[in-house]
């Protein structure tokens, strides 16, 4: 066997000369790589086997693996290979893989880092976790079923995180008697599949990750196969990518200041070479400088390139900073708030158009939301389908809208710089996966895409954040006091709002309804559903309303989408308020005069987390309104 | 133009994966068990963020039964450096007289290291711990997310991670939430000691051959580093030849026989060895998903 002499070789060499294998090992050329497939068609099998015949398994995981073989193996005497793999305890129970693992093997060609990824459809996820750090795809296919919609679908997702290496194992040839006919069925039908994804090389083998066939020695079973081993394909391909004629980029990562007279700008090359001396400019800012120096631990570098992360100082004082990228001036990424993206759903709850998510791309956190969903992509046909939500798994194509300005290139382009993933704001979970197309709004664009005035359209144009200011409180505590201050305010800040009251909303919308308990609720609701108009419209709205129940201000508040709805609780004691009286109600109320009077006759439910408690008992309306008006400031009005 | 080699492309993931936690995680540490792995570590971080010192303070756990020439190199490594360091003893586990001996290995460690830990980083109110682990230690390991997520009890979840793509990392928590980082989790045993060689970075002592007391017991090699090791009836110290492969607390920590006095040579042995470099540690033998059971408990 050619790997056992490897093995001799490699002994001699490191027992005679250790230093000359030193340097041989820093020489190496490296492939990441991942195999996926559907479940059973062998993956983990595959890299038992890789690891076990390149003397990767040691004496005692060896031991190891003859016990757990014995006792979880699936495959009678023989060793089971899986289980060199599947590591967590569910897994090997369950004789599946659940998440993606790492392992590291070398031969005196290339060191490799494989990420074994599950087949099944729920774990999509974390297949396309692995797949998003790899340079090759190993795809597996069981010879006795052929092309399955896991193949088609890893295929898919490969070829969308930009994988343009692919290489088809057709795995299991011993249980179809190595029959060529097999194998050459199934060739025709994934090269069929695959005319319309983006691969720049696909390679076949077939071969027996059990038993050995094809891959480190060519099988004796099939002299029919005139093409590489396995090995021989992962150990020669080349993946790299050209440095060369590749357009500059640096997102800034973190600005290194250690005193007042160093400024340096932190950041891993996304994309091509810098020197000394050559020209930049840092975007979104659009302010230029040139490369003073490429700063080290190990001294200054002559040159930097892709890949590596270095210090930069710039000639000129310029201000950047984490979130800008720092590019040449001929070929510049685009800046923009829109773009089209190809979106990977990795979330049990459904992607929802319109509700707010994080996004974030190499060096930048910023809120946005998906605008419109294009349409979906089936998998298995490669179609597109009309849809309203992404459910797990799903991929799509959709518009995106963000609160800020990102700069990026398409992820065909420069992957690095293209792609991001979204987070949803409460569970904090990474739910998609995705890759930006092109910018849209954009005068350059020739594709140039019509945008629907939506929400964010209408409060970017008012430079203002939408929300409503819910102002809660006994009668006469001073809710409409409040509420007209800041109005006055923002209006003189230039900001765009409308107050709604008992006064503007009983007279007309709601002049159907008295106090009981029901009307009370229709009464908030409706409130509820001309304030969401309102937010819809841009503005900044604020109600004065008693809305003593905590059920109705919640239900408006879920009306809502988050950070929409700041409840204020007016807290003025009831003893106060009776002695201020303007329209002379407690005095009725206590006089019988008017039922259902609330802090009387009908309850008051204190609020539970109000986003702002205002204190009154010694407290001026006019502090309370500057208050508020802080509190709000930096979420909701936006500068110029 | 030279393609970068695999040992800097590992260095600049690794620094990456720094300088994002530093750049915005609100309150970091860094882990630092001395072993080689830990050296490795440290040595990256100061390059990340050079001219910079690491913008986060490095933290020893101690069980108080590490091997003297442990803390020795400790203390000067973080002179050298100038570096700021904390030491967290779990005093309770101290006030218990917890030891290796009269508790098991499973105890002390779970006493003095897991709970340690967990109390240190409460203490400190950490979010985020940088440990220097790597995927190819341990085969839960090899599961891990480069930024793992901890719930509020410190545990891991290891059916429901977050999907990691590309370098674009997901360090968002809740609070009393945390996140452990792993900035090598790509690297290898023999990346690791390469890069020890090729840099000059400095290691404790230990992982040389020397001549050094040792009694044998239940099939290892146990270092007599101090009075507190308990001599079993017959058990009598022996000069010999011996080395480490990974260090931790001297009554848990197998000693292998070795001429290997220079890096080269410890490489050299490695190389040509037979066993894994876990093989020495009394801990992991337990059960067969001891790790795993381990890390969701909160263990690093």
């Amino acid at each position: 066997m050619s790997n056992k002499s490897y093995e001799v070789k490699e002994s001699e060499k490191i027992s005679s000369d250790i230093e000359g294998y030193l340097k041989e090992q820093e020489q190496k050329s490296f492939l990441r790589f991942i195999t996926c497939g559907s479940v059973d068609d062998g993956k983990s099998t595959l890299i038992g086997r890789l690891l076990y015949d390149s003397k990767l398994i040691f004496e005692d995981q060896l031991a190891m693996l003859e016990n757990d073989s014995k006792k979880d193996g699936t495959q009678g005497d023989d060793l089971d290979f899986a289980l060199l793999v599947d590591g967590l305890a569910a897994e090997r129970e369950q004789g599946i893989t659940i998440d993606v693992a790492y392992r590291f093997f070398a031969t005196d060609k290339r060191k490799f880092i494989v990420a074994d990824t599950p087949g099944h459809e729920q774990y999509t996820r974390n297949m396309a976790t692995g797949a998003s750090s790899a340079d090759l795809a190993v795809i597996l296919i069981d010879a006795r079923r052929g092309m399955l919609t896991q193949t088609r679908r890893h295929s898919y997702i490969v070829s969308l995180l930009g994988i343009r290496h692919v290489v088809v194992a057709i795995n299991k040839m011993d249980l179809v008697d190595y029959s060529e006919d097999t194998y050459r069925k199934i060739e025709a039908e994934y090269n069929l599949f695959s005319e319309s994804l983006n691969f720049l090389s696909i390679t076949f083998v077939p071969m027996s990750a059990l038993k050995g066939d094809n891959i480190m020695d060519s099988s004796t079973n099939m002299d029919w196969y005139k093409g590489q081993t396995l090995m021989t394909q992962l150990e020669t391909i080349d993946v790299s990518k050209q440095t060369a004629g590749s357009p500059f980029r640096m997102p800034v990562q973190w600005v290194n200041r250690p005193n007042l007279d160093f400024r340096g700008f932190s950041g891993t090359i996304a994309s091509g070479m810098i020197k000394p001396g050559d020209a930049v400019i840092a975007l979104p800012s659009a302010k230029t400088s040139k490369v003073k120096s490429i700063v080290t631990f190990e001294g200054e570098l002559d040159v930097a390139i892709s890949d590596q992360a270095v210090t930069l100082t710039l000639e000129d004082e310029i201000d950047i900073s984490r979130g800008d990228i720092i590019t040449e001036l001929e070929q510049r990424p685009e800046t923009t708030d829109q773009f089209q993206a190809h979106v990977i759903w990795m979330d049990e709850q459904p992607m929802l158009p319109g509700r707010p998510y994080l996004i974030k791309t190499t060096n930048k956190t910023i809120t946005g939301e998906v605008s419109e969903l294009k349409h979906k992509v089936n998998v298995n046909s490669l179609e597109h389908e009309a849809g309203k939500v992404l459910a797990l798994n799903e991929v799509g194509v959709c518009n995106f809208s963000l609160d800020d300005v990102i700069v990026f290139d398409p992820y065909q382009n420069v992957p690095a710089t293209g792609s991001f993933i979204m987070i949803d704001k409460i569970t904090n979970t990474t739910v998609a996966a995705g890759m930006i197309d092109f910018g849209l709004r954009r005068a350059t664009n020739v594709h140039w895409q019509a945008v629907d005035v939506h929400k964010s359209a209408r409060s970017e144009q008012k430079r203002q954040k939408p929300v409503v200011l819910w102002f809660t409180g006994l009668s006469a505590s001073g809710k409409s006091t409040i509420a007209n201050l800041i109005e006055k305010k923002l209006h003189f800040l230039g900001k765009h709002t409308y107050l709604l009251d008992g006064d503007n909303v009983r007279h007309g919308l709601n002049r159907d309804l008295g106090f009981v308990d029901a009307d009370r609720v229709e009464n908030i609701r409706r409130v509820g559903e001309v304030s969401k108009l309102m937010v819809d419209a841009g503005l900044i709205v604020l109600t004065a309303f008693i809305s003593p129940f905590r059920a109705e201000r919640r239900m408006v508040r879920e009306m809502l989408g988050e950070h929409e709805f700041v409840e204020v609780f007016v807290d003025t004691p009831i003893e106060i308020c009776e002695q201020r009286d303007p329209k002379g109600l407690y005095k009725k109320a206590r006089n019988g005069e008017i039922k259902n009077f609330t802090g009387f006759d009908s309850p008051y439910e204190n609020p539970e987390g109000a986003e702002i408690h205002l204190h009154m008992k010694n407290m001026s309306a006019e502090t309370a309104a500057d208050m508020i008006i802080a509190k709000i400031e930096e979420k909701y009005l936006l500068e110029k | 133009m030279k393609n970068l080699t695999h040992l800097q492309r590992l260095e600049a993931e690794s620094i990456h994966i720094m300088r994002e936690v530093a750049a915005t995680c609100s309150n970091p540490v860094m882990l630092y068990s001395i072993g080689k792995d830990s050296s490795v570590m440290l040595h990256l971080a100061m390059k990340a963020f050079y001219p910079s010192k690491p913008p986060f303070p490095i933290m020893h756990v101690d069980t108080t039964w590490k091997f003297r020439e442990m803390i020795a190199f400790r203390e000067q490594f973080v002179k050298d450096n100038a570096l700021e360091l904390l030491v967290h003893i779990n005093q309770d586990g101290v006030d218990m007289n917890i030891s290796p001996f009269t508790h098991g290995s499973a105890v002390h460690t779970d006493v003095m290291k897991t709970q340690g830990l967990k109390q240190a980083l409460d203490k400190y109110k950490f979010d985020v711990a940088f440990g220097g682990a790597r995927r190819d230690e341990e085969k839960s390991r090899a599961k891990e997310r480069i930024f793992s997520f901890r719930s509020a009890q410190h545990r891991w979840d290891p059916k429901n991670q977050r999907p990691e793509l590309w370098n674009i990392y997901n360090n968002r928590i809740q609070k009393g939430e945390s996140m452990r980082v792993f900035p090598l989790s790509n690297w290898t045993e023999l990346d690791i000691w390469q890069y020890i060689h090729s840099e000059n970075i400095p290691i404790v002592p230990l992982y040389l051959a020397k001549q050094r007391p040792v009694v044998k017991r239940d099939g290892m090699l146990v270092m007599v580093d101090d009075d507190r090791l308990p001599l079993k009836k017959g058990e009598v110290p022996e000069m010999k030849m011996v080395r480490f492969r990974t260090l931790g607390c001297y009554p848990l920590t197998g000693a292998i026989e070795s001429n290997a006095t220079t890096l080269t040579e410890i490489i050299q042995e490695m190389l040509l060895t037979k066993t894994s470099e876990r093989e020495g540690r009394a801990i992991d033998k337990d059960s067969n998903a001891s790790m795993e059971q381990k890390k969701q408990e909160g263990y690093f």
